[in-house]
């Protein structure tokens, strides 16, 4: 199993490298950095200056190895467009995204697994076609409708929620949360349940596929045919043996809402990173798409990490035993 | 014998409702099982053996149901119980053995966990009390360092060894009856002998009854102390293990006893019955068997027969009813 993770912990490496190319060729390639940090005015010896000063006369190979060492101490530049050192802006947005996703994800697997487990197991009660009914327009409706949508019903007519921002936030360090305050509560309420939708429906019709699969099984006629409780056999029995799909797929959403938070955000001017990602694609801001491209492809890569040892932890086939070798 | 058996099925009924109509996978059967038998059920793939195992424990696969008939244990019905009541027969009076043990056993919890849990669901006793008795089961069975093998998943069990983990919580409740549903079909050659002899065993120590569910003659022959032949979803013979094997009555019972190979055999070739069993929405009317005997007559085609007795056994053949003038033991294999 070490040898599982550090061979893991190598392929990730690999990955972020490769990803870091493409964020370095960002630089190269989609127009001149000088051009866009000096004004017009500026002759060709003070351009010249500034190339050398930003090693961009250096060859490729050493500029890319000076931009993942950079990368690596979390320095990606200063962004073009706010003047201030790209980690830091995004530093200041990262906590109200991770928020915002967490709790997504966490509604979407506490909804998403108990509704699976009931629609699978019940599948002709009326809550179940309710279920999956909602789960279709969970589906097909895109995100930014249902946002839409929610702010019109809960913002607008009934006037319980705010449409807009994170409410009050409170700091600690460097990390400012919402989480503790009723109107950054109220403010959370609509945006996650925006994001997380989709991603539950998702979960909950996995988990009622993989439920239907799961009870024909012999296993699980071998423990009825023992006289287990209902509750044992579905919740015991039959529920760890959907799971490994089921981590797989959140794992994967977690990251993608993560990444995806963008357009929720925007409906809601939510102040996270995707409004900022928004704003740097507007403006050609380079070191911020750079930076957000390094850090969603890193998320990724840990969730995919933990995904891969959560596997594990669920199936004692994986596990291979060394012990007696 | 006026002892209540212990197992007593009377003209259980098995229907599949469907689209096309009601399909009768089991019509009428009847048999009993006294405390301590052994009663080999044989018959071809879809005969109804299965069904009828899973119709006595209650878990037949909807839409199946039970659509007449009753089933006894030790006089009090079981067939009409709620499912919370059924539940507790389940495990506790009636175990259950399946075909493959491969796939029998939960692949994420361990078989200590497996045992325990079972034990801890029909009887009254602690969690370390059930550990002992999960050990002494194992070993019981026989089980290897019995104690160690507790924490082991099943994937690192062999087949044979699976198959005596499915034997033990099977028994773990110390049931009346186990209901073995082809519990070798899927093992080695090798290991089927040492299973069916383990089976044999451990129910003749704990003096529990067994039905046996199996399409081979030869484990019957060597196991059961009464067999049934199954046909169509209804019992064609049942007798004294030892007297349908010599003196079959029903010509599909002696139809399958030469198709048996024999090492001593002085047969060249091994006899086929002609034909396959019919779909169970095209059963011909009369004897189910009739298109594929030999020895049908008229009344074959128009009558369906009843069990009659015929010998120490009975058999549903008109060619052993008396007012058919003939004696029916005239194919003896």
């Amino acid at each position: 199993m070490l040898a599982f993770t550090i061979r893991r912990l190598l392929q990730a490496i690999g990955v972020m490298l490769v990803v870091a190319l493409i964020s370095f060729t960002l630089f190269r390639y989609v127009g001149d950095p000088v051009n866009q940090m000096v004004g017009l005015d500026t002759s060709l010896e003070q351009r010249e200056a500034l190339r050398e000063q930003l090693g961009l006369n250096d060859p490729v190979l050493v500029q890319f190895a000076r931009f993942v060492t950079r990368a690596a101490q979390l320095d990606f530049g200063t962004s073009y467009q706010f003047r201030q050192p790209v980690v830091d802006l995004i530093g200041r947005r990262l906590p109200a995204t991770l928020e915002l996703s967490l709790v997504s994800a966490l509604l979407a697997l506490l909804c998403g697994i108990p509704m699976g487990v009931y629609t699978g197991l019940n599948r002709d009660s009326l809550l179940s076609k309710l279920f999956l009914s909602i789960s279709l327009l969970g589906i097909s409706l895109p995100t930014f409708f249902i946002g839409i949508l929610l702010i019109f019903l809960f913002s607008v007519t009934l006037q319980w929620l705010p449409s807009f921002g994170r409410g009050e936030v409170v700091d600690f360090g460097w990390w400012s949360t919402g989480l503790l305050t009723v109107s950054g509560l109220k403010a959370l309420i609509l945006p996650s349940i925006t994001l997380g939708l989709f991603q539950m429906t998702l979960i909950m019709r996995l988990v009622r596929s993989e439920m239907l699969e799961v009870i024909r099984t012999d296993y699980i006629k071998f423990a009825r045919a023992r006289g287990l409780s209902q509750r044992s056999i579905h919740f015991r029995h039959a529920l760890k043996n959907t799971l490994v799909p089921v981590i797989t797929i959140t794992g994967l959403q977690l990251g993608s809402i993560i990444a995806f938070a963008i357009i929720t955000e925007t409906v809601f001017q939510w102040p996270g990173m995707g409004l900022l990602f928004l704003q740097s694609v507007q403006n050609v801001d380079i070191p911020v798409m750079a930076a957000y491209l390094m850090l969603i492809a890193f998320l990724f890569v840990v969730i995919n990490l933990i995904v891969d040892l959560l596997y594990f932890v669920v199936d004692p086939r994986l596990r291979v035993e060394r012990a007696s070798h | 014998m006026t002892q209540i058996p212990l197992l007593s099925v009377k003209n259980l009924r098995v229907e599949f409702p469907t689209r096309h109509g009601v399909l009768t996978a089991i019509d009428g059967i009847s048999f009993s099982l006294r405390e301590g038998e052994v009663l080999g059920v044989v018959g071809e793939s879809g005969a109804g053996k299965s069904l009828t195992g899973a119709a006595v424990i209650g878990l037949l696969e909807p839409p199946g149901r039970i659509a007449g008939g009753e089933i006894r244990l030790k006089g009090e019905r079981i067939d009409t119980l709620s499912p919370a009541a059924l539940r507790r027969v389940r495990g506790k009076r009636i175990g259950m053995v399946f075909q493959d043990p491969l796939t029998s056993l939960n692949p994420l919890f361990t078989i200590g966990d497996q045992i325990i849990e079972t034990i801890m669901t029909h009887l009254p006793v602690s969690e370390v009390e059930a550990r002992k008795r999960a050990i002494a089961l194992l070993e019981e069975v026989g089980i290897p360092a019995a104690a160690q093998r507790l924490s082991a998943y099943p994937h690192q069990f062999s087949g044979g060894m699976r198959q005596r983990v499915v034997i033990a919580l099977a028994l773990c409740a110390e049931p009346e009856l186990v209901i073995a549903d082809e519990p070798t079909t899927a093992l080695d050659v090798s290991v089927q002998a040492q299973i069916i002899h383990l089976l044999q065993r451990i129910c003749r120590d704990h003096r529990t009854a067994v039905m046996l569910i199996t399409h081979d003659m030869g484990v019957i022959a060597e196991t059961a102390d009464r067999v049934a032949v199954m046909y169509s979803g209804r019992i064609a013979e049942i007798g004294p293990v030892r007297h349908v094997i010599a003196k079959p009555r029903h010509p599909y019972t002696v139809g399958l006893m030469g198709a048996i190979p024999t090492l001593s055999g002085d047969q060249q070739r091994l006899t086929q019955i002609p034909g396959a069993m019919p779909r169970l929405d095209a059963i011909p009317d009369g004897c189910a068997f009739n298109p594929r005997c030999a020895r049908a007559f008229d009344r074959c085609r128009q009558e369906r027969p009843n069990l009659m007795p015929a010998g120490e056994g009975e058999a549903a053949c008109w060619l052993v009813d008396p007012a058919e003038g003939t004696t029916g033991e005239g194919e003896t294999a």
